[in-house]
């Protein structure tokens, strides 16, 4: 079932949690809400769940689930899975009585028999992988388990839309990653549409369909992830989702100088900020005719597929950060407090005051 | 390495200490108590208590502890849910009116209910006229109790559910509960512990309550007599073991609300224990 949102806007006393907010989210697709804490992400999940109001003043918005306009529609009438951050399993009930509870509590015209039920439960139990600990109570089960529960009691009363509040956020790295996976082909399997809070790029990136990037109550931009990292619309959004260097200095004829480094750009005279991801930068022995940028190695951490080394000198207001592929790692050999000179690939540019952000790539 | 304080002199002393006091100011009181009460034997016990106007205030004052409590219980429940689910201007203020049958002196709130309601109080004056009489009679008495036990339930449960948090009830009404089934699935049975604790101790205080009832009973035999005020009235009229007796009485009900804490406590300890 897709969900529309049309102008919602959300005050807490006298602060502006969320803008005037427009949103099309299409029936079955998985999308991401990524933001700061601070960001409306969290608030806008809850309106659409129908757990916070969104303002009636000065003019009301509008929540439609598919052609039903649930704006006014109470959160037990609006056929919402919700899953908290923190699970908010019943800790008094098994894991078998937290899944059937949204079966028991249907209303005795609807309500399954008892044998449906147990069927129904079990079903899900063993979709999650749960079944042998149907009988637990929810303080013995692992944080991932718990989590499973509550997406299996989410999901027994067969909601329009599944909602999840930071659903990996208080699991440690290696079970978030597998339960990623999990939740990701589980969507494709049932095919629900489902909105997902998290403040953690890499798990957006990883699941969403479309990612919603906000910021102070804001929507950035919207697009799908691939789109988002290879042309974000701003500064923002650039900035948060991956590491980022930047270097600032003064541009006279066609050269961008900062203290003793130096580099050719064909930007018009005056200050400029550019930017770089840390896979831009190339390292090199000596400095070239289009750049010289000396730099010290002052960290190296050679974890994961690539190495990654920090890099300071005087002219740099905050180290950076560069990625080097192994083998150019042991051809340079590398080491602490070695002197080398950054090439950038390429950079980026944000204009602050113009109404479209522009961005500009340039290959060096 | 030695903890602090962990010298075996200091330990013994310390224990002993302990051990001394406890005996002389909890312990003997209590053994002197029955003791008196059965100074003359079985018998004479068991006549004082049969007394008719004993009887009486026994079961006067059973009745106002079985009135006050469902009353305190439904007003605690209330107030610790409004106070912990919902956020409006004065919850704060609230909280701490909450306390203030705890600040004031009994007899004080027994006063001041006497200037209200009684025949020559403000709002007194005009329940006399349409026949109402509330002081000096059963109303009164448990109108007083309800004042001085009313904060018991609530300040047991405000805690726990600020601690506990409103998730879980929002979990349910996600899941299609109404407000009621909510409330009887989901958040009773998460207080309930604390629940039973503040009954007991709403029991205990309505049971033994002096000052405020004194006031506003006027304390008719056989007919406004509680059992505090009984034994009191026994023993101005020197009617030693008729006093004690009583006084065995109310220790009992005492030392059964304290197993019942105790037993209640066990059980809570050994289910944290267990999840």
């Amino acid at each position: 079932m897709s969900i529309r949102l049309q102008n919602i806007a959300k005050h807490f006393a006298n602060t502006q949690a969320l803008e005037p907010i427009n949103l099309d989210i299409h029936e079955g697709e998985l999308v991401g809400l990524l933001g700061p804490s601070g960001s409306g992400k969290t608030t806008l999940l809850r309106i659409i769940a129908g757990l916070e109001n969104a303002d009636r003043s000065p003019q009301p918005g509008k929540i439609l689930f598919g052609d039903r306009d649930v704006t006014n529609v109470h959160v037990r009438d609006r056929r919402i899975g919700f899953v908290f951050q923190h699970y908010a399993l019943f800790r008094h009930m098994s894991v078998y009585d937290n899944v059937a509870f949204g079966l028991t509590v249907m209303p005795k015209k609807r309500r399954p028999s008892n044998g449906e039920i147990r069927a129904r439960v079990f079903r899900l139990l063993e979709m999650v992988q749960l079944q042998h600990l149907a009988n637990r109570l929810p303080a013995q089960l692992s944080g991932g388990q718990q989590q499973r529960v509550s997406l299996a009691r989410a999901l027994a009363v067969e909601p329009d839309v599944l909602l999840l509040d930071e659903p990996f956020g208080a699991l440690d790295a290696k079970v978030r990653q597998d339960l990623r996976r999990w939740l990701r082909r589980l969507h494709d399997e049932l095919n629900f549409t489902s909105v997902f809070v998290t403040h953690d790029q890499e798990e957006a990136l990883e699941l969403s369909d479309r990612v919603v990037v906000m910021s102070n109550g804001r929507i950035e931009q919207i697009d799908t992830p691939d789109t988002l990292y290879r042309a974000p619309k701003n500064r923002f959004v650039f900035e948060f989702l991956g590491d980022v260097n930047h270097l600032e200095g003064r541009v006279r004829d066609g050269v961008l100088t900062c203290g003793d480094a130096h580099l050719n750009v064909d930007l018009p005279d005056g200050d400029e900020e550019l930017l770089l991801r840390p896979h831009e930068v190339r390292l090199a022995e000596e400095p070239s005719a289009e750049s010289h940028l000396p730099v010290t190695i002052t960290a190296i951490s050679p974890v994961g597929a690539e190495v990654r080394v920090e890099l300071e000198a005087d002219w740099l207001a905050k180290p950076w950060l560069a990625t080097v592929r192994h083998a150019d790692f042991e051809r340079l050999h590398m080491r602490r407090g070695q002197r080398l000179f950054a090439h950038p690939r390429q950079w980026h540019r944000f204009k602050e005051d113009a109404k479209t952000p522009e961005q500009q790539a340039r290959v060096a | 390495m030695r903890r602090i304080g962990d010298a075996p002199l200091v330990r013994r002393l310390l224990i002993g200490a302990a051990l001394l006091l406890s005996a002389l100011f909890l312990l003997l009181p209590l053994v002197a108590i029955f003791a008196q009460a059965f100074s003359q034997g079985v018998m004479v016990f068991w006549e004082n208590v049969s007394n008719a106007f004993t009887l009486h205030a026994i079961g006067l004052t059973l009745v106002i502890a079985l009135m006050t409590i469902p009353i305190c219980l439904v007003f605690g429940v209330a107030l610790a849910w409004l106070v912990t689910r919902f956020s409006f201007p004065g919850r704060r203020i609230l909280q701490t009116l909450i306390d203030i049958p705890f600040a004031v002196s009994p007899v004080v709130a027994g006063l001041i209910y006497l200037l209200l309601y009684g025949r020559n109080g403000w709002i007194g004056g005009w329940l006399d006229s349409h026949d109402i009489q509330l002081m000096f009679a059963w109303p009164g008495i448990l109108m007083v109790t309800i004042f001085v036990t009313c904060p018991f339930v609530a300040r047991e449960l405000i805690p726990l559910m600020q601690a506990q948090g409103s998730r879980e009830e929002e979990a349910a009404v996600t899941l299609g509960a109404s407000g009621w089934t909510t409330f009887w699935r989901v958040t009773l049975p998460n207080i309930r512990w604390a629940l039973l604790y503040g009954i007991i101790l709403t029991n205990a205080r309505a049971v033994g309550e002096f000052g405020a009832v004194s006031v506003v009973s006027g304390a008719i035999r056989g007919q406004t007599n509680t059992l505090p005020l009984h034994l009191e009235q026994l023993y101005q009229d020197y009617n030693a073991v008729g006093a004690f007796a009583s006084a065995a009485l109310l220790a009992l009900i005492a030392l059964l609300t304290l197993a019942a804490k105790a037993g209640l406590e066990w059980r809570a300890s050994r289910r944290e224990a267990y999840t």
